[in-house]
């Protein structure tokens, strides 16, 4: 049998007959005992202190060891479910948001759990003390004051209303803290780790590898089943080797079609690959403070001038990007629906037509023979096809492209100092809402756009869908956004990609969903002897 | 000797100074720094005010001469500073990688040199053999082969023939001998084989300068084994420049192992030197620089020993 041939059946076998998320697995009973030993694609992380990151590997480490208030049910994706919390009450207006919690839940040293400790973490997350950074403080902006009527009662009292913020009580990144120990050093989740989650933290090794053990205390009954995990750092082409080689059992990130491929030719049924449309999505960011990208025409013109129809043929042979959609996920609840999509700027299937505009548009605004430097990452399986994707589509109107690919720290400098023309960047999330999607393109003074433009009508738009709460007319509201922003393209989407999560078959209990930042507390997670 | 010896290591801490300033303003020409990658690296939406306050928290907001000033009493004090992505004391971070990077290095050097002299040799007696050819095949696929290749080789016949990798995670050979070394015996193989083949040429070329002096003609003349000849007369003359060669490669392996680290996963200096760098942080950078350059100084220093210990002119000179 030839080898694609044998990569495709295998394929299919192993997605097929892939253990199905924590609900339908429910048939089998869960084992205890065991360790899980999965891969980091990435070096140590910065802190310890979930509250000042944004990295990937923060969740995948540190959620183990911590609760959150609420969290995403990941089997009934993106339900929300308690997690300290027992049960919750939204008032009608979205002002209040009252949370009754669980009671006997003890953090790692021993010490009760109150409400005393949701007060001071949530605090410290919107006003963190002289020295702390808080990385999304502005998430909690709207959080007026925290009451705590009951040791097993807090109150959040709202300035302003917000229906969205039901997702910042669930985000992974908001680890619940004892209320004592910031009492005693607000810094002291930057070089501890100390919470109420299924599993005590161990040790860590610097650019080796990260240990939990089960919490015999842990206040949710029979779990985790696992007695503990080990997380190896397995940067670069490693990851891969050690996952055939069985050193590791998973990557819980996502690896890409070619490496799947690999693993899946070389070891059959031994491995299960789970594979979702990921919340993270390609863009093309127009620098809006510089000629001639500061002209909505020729940014318009660019934007067209992309098949992004064509791309999600294409594109998916070399890399992980797969999904044609605007700003929102493709399937969520609030994404255009196609034939919505075909209609706004730059998602026409008559690509003719719309290049046919984007020269009439380029010439309108005096840049026929437009030169462009694009700036881009050295990520090979992602970035650098997606700018040759792009340089493709601009010298077919007659564009010329240099491409810059450049290192982190150099990409990032350009981007924040405004010194590129376009750029290749991103955008992802741990869950589908269109608030916080939209949040990054606000105007400049609100959202730090790496356009750097001020768009007031698009802040309206914002504010207008974010407390809807008839989805008909959220999703109308979400539309005139996305239109506008796509109108304007200070940055346009090219492809959303797809995650491929690959693991050691015996392992069950753990659930796939869009975002590589949630579900990983491990707690249901166990082993197939 | 002794003033020699002297003489030589107060040579060392110009070479070191110089070193110092060269990458502290080499590394501040390049834009950007740490605080972009940490708090934005995976598309945050951090504000600027964020931004802002972790750089002042870091220093990076202090003017660059009172950034270079705290730098070079820090170099004096001994106290190198704190990682700019951990926070923990760049001592530590080094140290922790140290004793495996110094491992395989002592490894590798070990298996080139037991190797490459009698290798070298055995081509250098039987030159135009076809022994000869034989060990110029072996020697040349070595120089031209990089280690990390060679390494990646090493790792998918294992896994296609056996199915098995060695282990991931360093254990301390003082802790498991056996997995320290089912670990490490890879890598040491892959960067020996072509630290073996620079050797073992070196070895070649000299030992057949030398066995056309004088001094050989004389001896074999004088009725002296041939084995003495070789080796008392020859092959210690030979290794002069051999041990300019080891030295240096052993030094370059201390942080040179980039790639051949990521292939086997090493948690080795030179890993962490390529995070550090893809990170801009500073102190980390300059750290392992200046730690890199002393190993090359002091081995520099050690070689030029040697040479005084084998070859006596040097010591008298």
């Amino acid at each position: 049998m030839h080898l694609r041939r044998r990569i495709a059946v295998a394929l299919f076998a192993t997605i097929a007959f892939a253990p199905m998320p924590r609900g339908a697995s429910a048939q089998e009973t869960p084992v205890r005992g065991g360790t899980l030993i999965f891969g980091i694609n990435s070096g140590d992380p910065p802190t310890y202190d979930c509250h000042q990151s944004v990295l990937f590997p923060i969740i995948h480490l540190l959620t183990p060891h911590y609760s959150n208030l609420l969290k995403i049910d990941t089997p009934n994706y993106p339900k929300i479910i308690g997690d300290l919390a027992e049960s919750w009450m939204v008032a009608d207006d979205a002002k209040t948001y009252t949370f009754k919690l669980h009671g006997g839940v003890k953090f790692h040293d021993g010490s009760a759990f109150s409400s005393e400790d949701i007060k001071a973490t949530y605090d410290r997350i919107r006003n963190p003390p002289q020295g702390v950074v808080s990385v999304r403080r502005g998430l909690l902006a709207d959080i007026d004051t925290i009451e705590t009527p009951d040791p097993l009662t807090v109150v959040f009292k709202l300035k302003q209303a917000n229906r969205a913020l039901i997702y910042a009580f669930a985000n992974p990144f908001n680890c619940v803290y004892s209320a004592a120990k910031l009492k005693e050093n607000p810094l002291y989740p930057v070089r501890n780790v100390m919470g109420t989650g299924p599993f005590r933290f161990v040790e860590h090794v610097g650019g080796s590898h990260w240990t939990g053990e089960r919490f015999k205390d842990y206040f949710k009954s029979g779990l985790p089943y696992l007695d503990g995990f080990r997380a190896l750092f397995t940067p670069g082409p490693a990851m891969i080797n050690a996952l055939q080689g069985g050193q590791i059992m998973a990557e819980f990130r996502s690896v890409t079609t070619a490496d799947r491929d690999r693993l899946v030719a070389a070891l059959g049924d031994k491995i299960t690959v789970q594979e979702s449309p990921w919340l993270d999505l390609t863009l093309v960011t127009f620098n809006a403070k510089k000629s001639p990208f500061n002209d909505p025409r020729v940014r318009r013109a660019l934007s067209l001038a992309i098949d992004r129809w064509k791309a999600a043929e294409v594109l998916p042979r070399s890399s992980i990007m797969r999904y044609v959609g605007a700003y929102l996920r493709p399937g969520s609840e609030f994404a255009a629906r196609e034939e919505d999509l075909v209609k706004m700027p730059g998602f026409s299937k008559d690509i003719e037509a719309s290049r046919a505009e984007a020269r009439r548009l380029l010439a309108e605004a005096g840049v026929p023979n437009l030169k462009v430097r694009l700036i881009n990452r050295m990520i090979s399986n992602l970035f650098t096809p997606a700018g040759i994707y792009v340089i493709d589509q601009w010298r077919q109107i007659g564009v010329e492209v240099e491409h810059v690919q450049a290192n982190e720290t150099l990409y990032n400098n350009s981007m924040n100092e405004g010194t590129f023309d376009v750029a290749i960047d991103f955008q992802g999330d741990s869950v589908d809402e269109p608030t916080y999607q939209f949040a990054r393109h606000l105007s400049v003074d609100l959202s730090s756009n790496r356009g750097g433009y001020t768009d007031r009508a698009l802040d309206d738009l914002f504010e207008q869908q974010k407390n809807v709460a008839d989805p008909q007319e959220r999703y109308r509201l979400v539309h005139a956004f996305e239109t506008r922003m796509l109108t304007e393209a200070y940055t346009v989407p090219l492809l959303w990609w797809q995650r491929i999560v690959l693991m050691r078959s015996n392992i069950r209990g753990w659930g796939m969903t869009p975002s590589h930042l949630i579900g990983q507390d491990l707690e249901t997670v166990w082993i197939k002897p | 000797m002794l003033r020699y010896t002297v003489h030589r290591v107060l040579l060392m801490f110009p070479t070191l100074i110089g070193v110092a300033v060269l990458v502290f303003f080499m590394l501040r020409v390049i834009p950007g720094d740490v605080v972009e990658v940490k708090l934005r690296g995976d598309g945050g939406n951090v504000s600027q005010e964020t931004i802002e306050m972790e750089r002042h928290r870091l220093g990076l907001d202090k003017p660059i001469l009172y950034q270079f000033k705290d730098w070079m009493v820090g170099l004096v004090t001994l106290d190198l500073g704190k990682s700019m992505w951990t926070d923990r004391p760049v001592t530590e971070e080094i140290s922790i990688r140290l004793e495996l990077s110094l491992q395989v290095a002592i490894m590798a050097s070990i298996v080139a040199v037991l190797i490459a002299i009698p290798l070298g040799t055995t081509a250098a007696l039987m030159r135009g053999t076809w022994v000869d050819y034989a060990v110029r095949i072996i020697t040349i696929g070595g120089l031209s082969i990089p280690s990390f290749w060679f390494g990646m080789l090493i790792m998918i016949s294992l896994l296609y023939f056996f199915n098995w990798l060695p282990p991931i995670t360093f254990t301390p050979i003082y802790v498991d001998p056996v997995a320290n070394l089912t670990q490490l015996i890879w890598p040491a193989l892959a960067v020996g084989y072509r630290y073996c083949a620079v050797v073992a040429r070196m070895i070649r070329s000299s030992l057949l300068e030398v066995l056309n002096e004088d001094y050989i003609r004389t001896a074999r003349a004088k009725g002296v084994y041939e084995k003495l000849v070789i080796s008392r007369h020859a092959l210690r003359n030979a290794l002069l420049p051999a041990i300019t060669v080891i030295g240096i490669e052993f030094a370059f392996l201390i942080g040179g192992l980039v790639v051949t680290e990521q292939v086997f996963n090493l948690n080795g200096i030179g890993m962490l030197f390529v995070q550090s760098v893809s990170r801009n942080d500073f102190t980390l950078i300059q750290a392992m620089v200046m730690m890199v350059a002393a190993f090359y100084v002091v081995i520099n220093l050690v070689v030029d020993l040697l040479y005084a210990v084998f070859d006596p002119r040097i010591r008298y000179g």
